[in-house]
C-alpha cells in the first residue's frame, strides 16, 4: 500500500489546531507537505516509520534526521525504521540538494515529531482520565507519575496522526534534556560500509538480474552511421543489442561479459563527429551573448578615486567524479518500471523517465538507493535512462547498468567555466568604498524533469532536446551564487552575465558558483587588504557587522595562531570567510602553506576552521562534511581542469584529470563548530569549499609573493607562473 | 577456477582471464571490494592476495589462482568487527564510504607487515587510492588507530 492509497483508506480526520506561532507559512518542507502522517507513523505495534523526501548522500542526513525524531518522540533511535526518497512511499521533496536536507527535512520531522508526542500524550490523557501536564512520554510509551504506562501503539487509532502539522516552538524536546540531539551520535550507515554490507545501488542483485553496457558516443552529438552487430551477438554470454537511433548498449549475463561485448561493439561502431569545442574557453564565454541582470546595486556609482584595484579571475570545467562510476537497476513488467536509482531527485527523475518512455507517471517507480558520492548533478539521472531503456527491451528482467570510468569522465554534466571581474576603491582610511563585481557562467542546473536533460535523450531515433537553459534565481543564485559580498562595502553593484549557450554540458556541482565567487572575492579582499597595509583578518573584520560573521573569523583566526604567525621561507598562511548562500551556515578558515618555486608543488600543511551551521544536530556530521569540503575544494584547486582538443573530451580517467592523492593531503586539519541551540539549521554540505579556495589563493599569494588568479594552482601552471 | 577467499575453497566457473573484481562481487556475492575505474588507478577495488594489497580490477584470475584471497569480508562482520573496522567505526572515518573497502585493505596490508607503521608511512601507502569525499584526515586517523588496536591497546 503507498502513501496516497494508505491515506485514501482511513477515515480522513483533520485536525485544526490553533493558528502556528509561524503564521501561514508552515516551516521547512512542511508547507509542501503539511500532513503529520505523511513523515511519520507509528503501527498498532509501536513500530515507528519515519519518512524523508531526502536521500543519503553519505553526508549523513539519515542519522541526523533519526536524531531528530527520536528526540522529539522520545524513543530510542534504534526503534525507529526512516524511509528515504521514493516516489510511491515519501514526500516529494523535490532533489537533496543546495545544503537544504536539514533545513528542509530536518525542520519537517523536528515539528512533526514534537507534535506527534504531544498529540499521544493527549490522547493518552484521555484515556486515563489524567491532566495531559502530569504525563510523560518515554520509551515508545506514555506514563504517568504513578507508574501507569500506555505504549504509543495503543494509542494510535483512528488516524490520530493524520492532521495538519500545527508547529509550536514550545513543543519541541527541551534542551537540557536532550540525548541525541546536539551529541556527536555515529552514523547508521557506516557499520555496513565498513564490513562489505549491502550499502549502494551498485550492490543491488536481484533474481534474474543481467547486466548491460551503453557504447557511448565519442563526442557530443555523433550521430552512429553503422555498426556491425553481428560479430557481438554471437559472442558467448551476449544476449541482446539493444540500438534505437544513436543509442547503444548490449546485455549480457555476466557483468565482464557485458563490459567486453561493449569494447567490441565500440569497434565496430562509425560514427559521424559534428561538434567544435572552444580552443580558448575564457575567450568563447567573453563572445558568446549574455543575459545580463544586475542583482545589488543598480544605481550604484561605479568605484573611482585614486586607489583603485581591479582584478579577473577564471574557473576551468570541473569534475563531480564520483569514485564508482553511475550505476542503476530498472525491470520493466507489464507495462510498469521499477528504477532503483541514486540520483539526488526521484520525484524529478520520474517525470524525466515518463517523459522518456512515453509512460504515465503513476507506471514509473524511483527508489533511491546510496551511491558514490555525489558532490551534485552527476550521471546518476542518466544511468537511470540508460537502464530504462534497456529493461524496456528485455521486459520482465532486472537490468543493472554501470557506467565505465570513461563515460563518467567524457559524459557527466560538469562544474561550469567562468570568469569574474572585479574594481574596487579604497577610501582616505583603507576602507572599501565602491566595489564593481561581474560574474560570467553557464547555468549551473540542467537537472531533469524533462527527458531532454538524460544524455541518452539525445541519442535517440526521435530525440529529446534539452530543455532551454534557465538560471537558478536569487537569493540562492546559480553562477551568481554569492556573487554578493557580505562585507558592508558601499556602493556595490553586481551583475551576473548569464551565457545560455554551452559549449561543454554543466550543471550543479557542489557549492555552484559560490566556489568561484568566494574564490574571486576572498581573494579580492586580500588584494585590497594588501593595498590598504592592513592584516587580511582585522580588514575583513572592520568592514563586516554580521555578528556569527564575525565570531566564525574571529574563532578560525585565533585558534591558527594568526597574530602570532612568524613567516618562514617559502610558506605563507591564508584566511577566508564566506556565509554559503549568504543565507546558510558560515565558515572562516586559515591555512598555512609551503610551495617548491622550481616544481611548482604547492603543499598545504596545516587548515584551521570554525563553522557556525546554526543548530548542531551532529557536531561530528557537522566537522566530517567541514572537512571533506575543504579537501575536495583543495583538490579542484590545486588540480582540476578538464582537457579536451577541438572535438573530444580527453580527460577520461585519473590519469588525464588528476585529483588529490594522500601526498597533498594536509598535515593537519582541525574543524571547530559553534553550536548555537534553537537556532535553525543551516545547511554545512557545501560551506567550506569557497573559503578553502580563497584561503589556498592567499596563502599561495602570501608564500611566494605572486597573486595567481586562474584556477587550478597545478605545478604546471604555479611551475610558469611563479618564475616569470 | 579454484579460489581461496577469506579461508574458503571456491571453486568458480569463469574465463581465467576475468579480473577478479567482477568474480567477487558477481560469483562470490560479495559487496566490499568496489569498481571505480578498472585501470588500477583509483584503489576502490583493492583486496589482498597473500597479504600484499593488489587491484582486484586488474588481476586476472589465473594470477591469483592458489594464493590467498582476503576481501573486507574477511576481517570481520558487523556483529564482530575486526580492528580494522574498529577503528574505521570509532573515528567515523567515511562519508559516502565507496572507496573506504579499498582503504581499509591497503592501510591492512602495511600493517600486517609493519603493525607499528607511522602516520607518514600510512599516508605513503595509501597513495594509489582515490577519495573524492575527501575523507583523508579521518581515514589516516582510524589506520593509525587500527595499528594501536591491532598492537592490542584498546
Ligand atoms: S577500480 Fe581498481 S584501481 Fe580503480
Ligand atoms: S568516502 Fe566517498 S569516496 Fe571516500
Amino acid at each position: 500500500m503507498n502513501r496516497r492509497e494508505f491515506i485514501a483508506t482511513g477515515g480522513a480526520l483533520i485536525v485544526s489546531f490553533a493558528l502556528p506561532v509561524w503564521g501561514q507559512k508552515l516551516p521547512g518542507a512542511l508547507d509542501k507537505e503539511p500532513l503529520l502522517d505523511a513523515w511519520l507513523r507509528v503501527g498498532a505495534d509501536g513500530r515507528i516509520t519515519v519518512f524523508t523526501g531526502k536521500a543519503e548522500l553519505g553526508q549523513g542526513i539519515k542519522t541526523a534526521i533519526l536524531q531528530i525524531a527520536a528526540e522529539q518522540l522520545a524513543v530510542d533511535m534504534n526503534a525507529i525504521e526512516l524511509v528515504t526518497a521514493d516516489t510511491a512511499l515519501t514526500p516529494n521533496e523535490g532533489y537533496t540538494a543546495g545544503s537544504n536536507s536539514m533545513k528542509d527535512s530536518g525542520t519537517a520531522v523536528l515539528h512533526a515529531a514534537a507534535q506527534a508526542r504531544e498529540i499521544l500524550i493527549a490522547e493518552a490523557a484521555k484515556r486515563l482520565g489524567v491532566p495531559a501536564g502530569e504525563l510523560s512520554a518515554q520509551a515508545g510509551e506514555v506514563r504517568t507519575r504513578d507508574g501507569r504506562r500506555v505504549a504509543y501503539g495503543a494509542l494510535v487509532q483512528n488516524e490520530l496522526l493524520h492532521v495538519r502539522a500545527a508547529p509550536q516552538s514550545k513543543l519541541i524536546a527541551r534542551i537540557a534534556d536532550r540525548k541525541y540531539m546536539g551529541k556527536p551520535v555515529a552514523r547508521v550507515d557506516i557499520p555496513a560500509k565498513v564490513t562489505g554490507g549491502a550499502a549502494y545501488v551498485h550492490d543491488l542483485r536481484l533474481p534474474d538480474m543481467v547486466h548491460a553496457r551503453v557504447v557511448r558516443p565519442p563526442s557530443y552529438g555523433a550521430k552512429l552511421k553503422s555498426v556491425e552487430m553481428e560479430p557481438v551477438a554471437k559472442m558467448a554470454g551476449v544476449l541482446k543489442i539493444v540500438r534505437d537511433g544513436s543509442f547503444l548498449a548490449v546485455v549480457a549475463a555476466r557483468e565482464w561479459i557485458a563490459v567486453q561485448a561493449m569494447r567490441a561493439l565500440r569497434t565496430h561502431a562509425q560514427w559521424e563527429e559534428t561538434r567544435k569545442l572552444p580552443r580558448d574557453v575564457y575567450a568563447t564565454l567573453a563572445q558568446l551573448p549574455s543575459q545580463d541582470s544586475v542583482i545589488a546595486g543598480a544605481d550604484a556609482q561605479p568605484p573611482q578615486g585614486a586607489r583603485l584595484l581591479q582584478a579577473e579571475y577564471r574557473r576551468p570545467y570541473q569534475l563531480h567524479g564520483a569514485i564508482g562510476p553511475a550505476c542503476a537497476v530498472a525491470r520493466y513488467e507489464n507495462g510498469a518500471l521499477t528504477i532503483w536509482t541514486h540520483s539526488q531527485g526521484v520525484y524529478p527523475l520520474r517525470g524525466a523517465i515518463s517523459e522518456l518512455m512515453s509512460m504515465a507517471p503513476e507506471r514509473v517507480h524511483c527508489i533511491h538507493l546510496e551511491g558514490s558520492g555525489c558532490y551534485g548533478h552527476n550521471a546518476a539521472d542518466d544511468v537511470a535512462a540508460d537502464a530504462a531503456l534497456v529493461a524496456r527491451a528485455v521486459p520482465g528482467t532486472p537490468v543493472r547498468v554501470q557506467w565505465m570510468r570513461e563515460d563518467e569522465h567524457a559524459w557527466e554534466p560538469y562544474g561550469p567555466a567562468m570568469i569574474t571581474k572585479v574594481r574596487a576603491a579604497l577610501d582616505a582610511s583603507g576602507n572599501v568604498a565602491g566595489w564593481q563585481y561581474d560574474v560570467w557562467s553557464n547555468t549551473h542546473s540542467s537537472r531533469p524533469g524533462k527527458a531532454g536533460e538524460l544524455a541518452a535523450a539525445w541519442s535517440l531515433e526521435r530525440p529529446f532536446p534539452p530543455s532551454p537553459p534557465r538560471p537558478i534565481p536569487q537569493p540562492e543564485g546559480g553562477g551568481d551564487r554569492n556573487a554578493i559580498p557580505l562585507y558592508k562595502f558601499p556602493a556595490t553593484r553586481v551583475t551576473h552575465h548569464f551565457i545560455p549557450e554551452m559549449p561543454l554540458r554543466v550543471s550543479a556541482l557542489r557549492a555552484l558558483g559560490g566556489y568561484m565567487n568566494v574564490f574571486s572575492i576572498e581573494s579580492f579582499v586580500d588584494e585590497l587588504a594588501g593595498a590598504a597595509k592592513a592584516d587580511p583578518v582585522a580588514f575583513r573584520l572592520r568592514q563586516l557587522d554580521d555578528p556569527r560573521a564575525r565570531d566564525v573569523i574571529r574563532f578560525a583566526a585565533e585558534r591558527f595562531g594568526w597574530d602570532a604567525y612568524k613567516k618562514q621561507n617559502g610558506r605563507g598562511r591564508g584566511f577566508a570567510f564566506a556565509r554559503y548562500k549568504n543565507l546558510a551556515a558560515y565558515c572562516a578558515l586559515a591555512m598555512e602553506v609551503e610551495v617548491q618555486r622550481e616544481t611548482g608543488e604547492l603543499r598545504v600543511l596545516r587548515v584551521v576552521a570554525a563553522v557556525d551551521s546554526g543548530e548542531a544536530v551532529n557536531p561530528d556530521g557537522i566537522r566530517n562534511q567541514i572537512e571533506g569540503g575543504i579537501l575536495q575544494s583543495l583538490s579542484w584547486t590545486t588540480f582540476e581542469a578538464v582537457m579536451y582538443n577541438d572535438a573530444r573530451i580527453t580527460s577520461r580517467d585519473w590519469g588525464t584529470y588528476p585529483i588529490l592523492r594522500f601526498s597533498h593531503v594536509p598535515l593537519a586539519m582541525e574543524v571547530h563548530v559553534i553550536d548555537r541551540p534553537g537556532e535553525h539549521f543551516l545547511g554545512t554540505g557545501e560551506a567550506a569549499q569557497g573559503p578553502a579556495a580563497g584561503a589556498l589563493a592567499n596563502a599561495l599569494a602570501h608564500a611566494s609573493g605572486v597573486r595567481v588568479r586562474e584556477l587550478p594552482f597545478s605545478p604546471r601552471r604555479l611551475r610558469v607562473t611563479l618564475n616569470a | 577456477m579454484k579460489l581461496d577467499v577469506n579461508g574458503r575453497a571456491h571453486e568458480v566457473d569463469a574465463d581465467p582471464a576475468t579480473p577478479l573484481l567482477y568474480v567477487l562481487r558477481e560469483d562470490l556475492k560479495l559487496n566490499a571490494a568496489k569498481f571505480g575505474c578498472g585501470l588500477g588507478q583509483c584503489g576502490a577495488c583493492t583486496v589482498l592476495a597473500d597479504g600484499e594489497a593488489i587491484f582486484s580490477c586488474i588481476t586476472p584470475l589465473s594470477v591469483v589462482q592458489g594464493r590467498r584471497i582476503t576481501t573486507l569480508e574477511g576481517l570481520g562482520t558487523a556483529e564482530k568487527p575486526g580492528p580494522m573496522q574498529r577503528a574505521f567505526i570509532e573515528l567515523q572515518a567515511a562519508q559516502c564510504g565507496y572507496c573506504i573497502p579499498g582503504m581499509m585493505m591497503r592501510a591492512q596490508a602495511l600493517l600486517e607487515h609493519k603493525p607499528a607503521a607511522s602516520e607518514a608511512e600510512i599516508r605513503a601507502a595509501l597513495q594509489p587510492n582515490l577519495c573524492r569525499c575527501g575523507t583523508h584526515m579521518r581515514i589516516v586517523r582510524a589506520a593509525v588507530r587500527a595499528g594501536e588496536l591491532m598492537r592490542g591497546k584498546s
